[in-house]
């Protein structure tokens, strides 16, 4: 349905979008994921024929964007980061003027109710679109995405400012969305692909770092590394124990102290769960262990496990992985090695600096 | 490129801007018509439309200011772009809705000939013979009426353009008003210079000595040609900066 082709995109020497290349099947519900600045609009923009890339090609159902803008257009539905709203028309006016824009052949007054009835915006059709709240004002920008009804609609970070019951029924939508329509989103929240989206295509600094189904994506996130432990027991100690057990990358004391508990932060290997292990090593010496948390993992943190996990799934299954372009894992790696050493980095100049403090 | 003019029509009369552009139109032509015709006791047009070009410095920025630099300021140009119209229908859509608003205040601000030809007919009928024409010469008015609307075009064309370089409406405001403010002033400069040639290139340039032969009754294609052309370039070079920062 969609397909991308080795993208560039430069803004003068800045490069925003890097050599991506993937494809999109009807049907499917693609989240794109990465932190701010990863070329994700920038990516979507293209895609929409509102921007152009330095080079590449990018078609929709076999429509080239460039040869034919016009005619790829037709089959898109956009929500750009900030919804186009004229804030000067009512919710009737704005939707039939997108009507008229697309061109739309589909009987008019039938249409606009069903879409209305789908984002559920019936009730403040006749409402001036300046006086409605941030999520109405959010679905009417939906709405306008699914004016003509689109192949394949396309939501530049649908949920962005709205209250958690409003991103639920969001995120609802745009699953109901995905029984018809092909959609892509874009999103820099782990959990909203993992709640909506079929696979999940992770892209840093213009490159993507991972694409894969969103079960695998789930199974490699699911074993989080990090926690903040509070063990009751002499610091150095319980330091040094926790440091000789196994499976532990690094181990800190925090300077958080609550009687005579301190806090720890550890960090276990990829995929060892210490947790267990934890307790009966501390539990042998009579120390107790006061309290337990996860700690939420970065979205670096999630590029290093997947491209992990990916590499760790090939070796079991020992047959080709189920990612769609071949030819990425030496890449995947570079980014997923080059990422490693930068936070060894980060970490020895802390260390250093610490050092420094305490001279 | 409809959708786009009917949009545009609407959100002049949604705003006040609609208004105030129809409403500071008639006043000002009334005032300079009475002035210039009833008080002054003249049949003479041709000094009334040469006031009304100067009035359009101020009134065309307040038509043109809004159409690209509140689309950009709003974002919500990423829908038009993003849709299936071609730049070139949005931007004749948008300069469409500008002239049929301008067209229509000129074509209601006729109603200011109706005192004068009542005078003239008055007079004539006092006057017991008819060898001498009294009263505003039609062709005349018409060829005016023309002139003036091409004029409108090109200074519309103009603000467009300026309107698309710029996301904040009172930027474009003021440069339009500058910009077609030296266009019309070209001709005074004229009257400083002795060298001929330096004043036949602005001559050549400016936008009131075209008029000129409008205003002597005279249909003139160049200067008709001048106009349509001054109108299709500044639409043009909008069509292109939307072009180039698709690619920026």
């Amino acid at each position: 349905m969609i397909k991308i082709e080795h993208l560039v995109k430069n803004y003068g020497s800045n490069c925003a979008v890097d050599d991506i290349s993937f494809s999109v099947e009807s049907g499917e519900i693609v989240g794109f994921l990465g932190p701010n600045g990863a070329g994700k609009s920038t990516t979507m923009n293209i895609l929409t024929g509102y921007l152009s890339g330095t080079s590449g090609k990018v078609s929709i159902d076999g429509i080239d964007i460039l040869a034919d803008p016009l005619g790829a257009k037709k089959l898109i539905g956009y929500l750009p980061e900030q919804p186009p709203l004229y804030l000067d028309m009512t919710v009737d006016e704005y939707l039939n003027f997108a009507y008229d824009l697309k061109g739309c052949k589909l009987p008019r007054a039938e249409h606009l109710a069903e879409v209305c009835e789908v984002v559920k915006i019936t009730d403040v059709r006749k409402r001036v679109i300046r006086n409605l709240s941030k999520g109405y004002k959010q679905r009417v920008g939906i709405a306008q995405a699914l004016v003509g009804n689109p192949k394949v609609i396309i939501f530049d970070e649908p949920t962005i400012g709205l209250d958690p019951k409003q991103i639920i029924e969001i995120r609802n939508l745009i699953r109901t969305l995905g029984k018809g329509h092909t959609v892509i989103l874009s999103t820099h929240i782990l959990q909203e692909v993992q709640a909506v989206c079929d696979r999940i295509v992770i892209i840093n600094k213009g490159k993507i770092v991972a694409d894969e189904l969103t079960e695998n994506i789930s199974r490699a996130v699911e074993n989080n590394r990090r926690f903040n432990v509070k063990i009751c027991g002499p610091s150095r100690e319980v330091l040094s124990a926790i440091k000789s057990m196994s499976g532990i990358v690094y181990a800190e004391a925090l300077a958080e102290r609550d009687g005579d508990a301190y806090t720890y932060m550890i960090e276990s290997d990829y995929g060892v769960d210490v947790r267990k292990k934890l307790f009966y090593t501390m539990a042998e010496r009579g120390w107790a262990i006061i309290g337990l948390e996860a700690l939420g993992m970065s979205l670096e943190d999630i590029f290093i496990t997947v491209v992990d996990k990916s590499a760790e799934d090939k070796i079991r299954q020992s047959k080709p992985t189920r990612r769609r372009s071949g030819g990425k894992d030496a890449l995947e790696k570079q980014v997923a090695e080059a990422m490693v050493q930068e936070g060894a980095q980060k970490r020895a100049i802390a260390d250093a600096t610490e050092i420094e403090d305490e001279e | 490129m409809l959708a786009i003019y009917k949009k545009e029509m609407r959100s002049y009369f949604i705003n006040p801007i609609g208004y105030v552009f129809a409403g500071v139109f008639f006043i000002i032509s009334a005032l300079l018509c009475c002035y210039t015709t009833i008080v002054s006791s003249s049949y003479d047009t041709s000094t009334y439309f040469m006031l009304m070009i100067f009035a359009f410095v101020i009134l065309i920025p307040l038509l043109t200011m809004r159409l690209f630099a509140e689309e950009r300021k709003l974002r919500t140009e990423q829908l038009l772009m993003t849709a299936p119209v071609s730049i070139t229908s949005m931007v004749m859509g948008k300069f469409l809705a500008a002239l049929t608003l301008f067209g229509s205040s000129l074509l209601v601000s006729c109603i200011n000939f109706i005192p004068i030809y009542a005078f003239a007919s008055i007079e004539r009928g006092s006057e017991s013979y008819n060898t001498t024409h009294i009263g505003p010469v039609t062709g005349q008015v018409i060829g005016c009426l023309v002139g003036i609307l091409l004029i409108g075009a090109a200074f519309i064309a103009i603000g467009t353009f300026i309107s698309a370089l710029t996301e904040n409406q009172l930027a474009a405001a003021v440069i339009t008003i500058s910009v077609i403010l030296g266009m019309v002033l070209l001709s005074f400069l004229n009257t400083l210079i002795d060298n001929y040639v330096i004043r036949f290139v602005i001559d050549w340039f400016s936008v009131l000595s075209r008029f000129n032969t409008f205003s002597y009754g005279l249909f003139d294609f160049s200067a008709l040609l001048y106009y349509l052309s001054l109108t299709f370039v500044f639409l043009f070079l909008t069509v292109r900066v939307y072009e180039k920062r698709r690619w920026g």
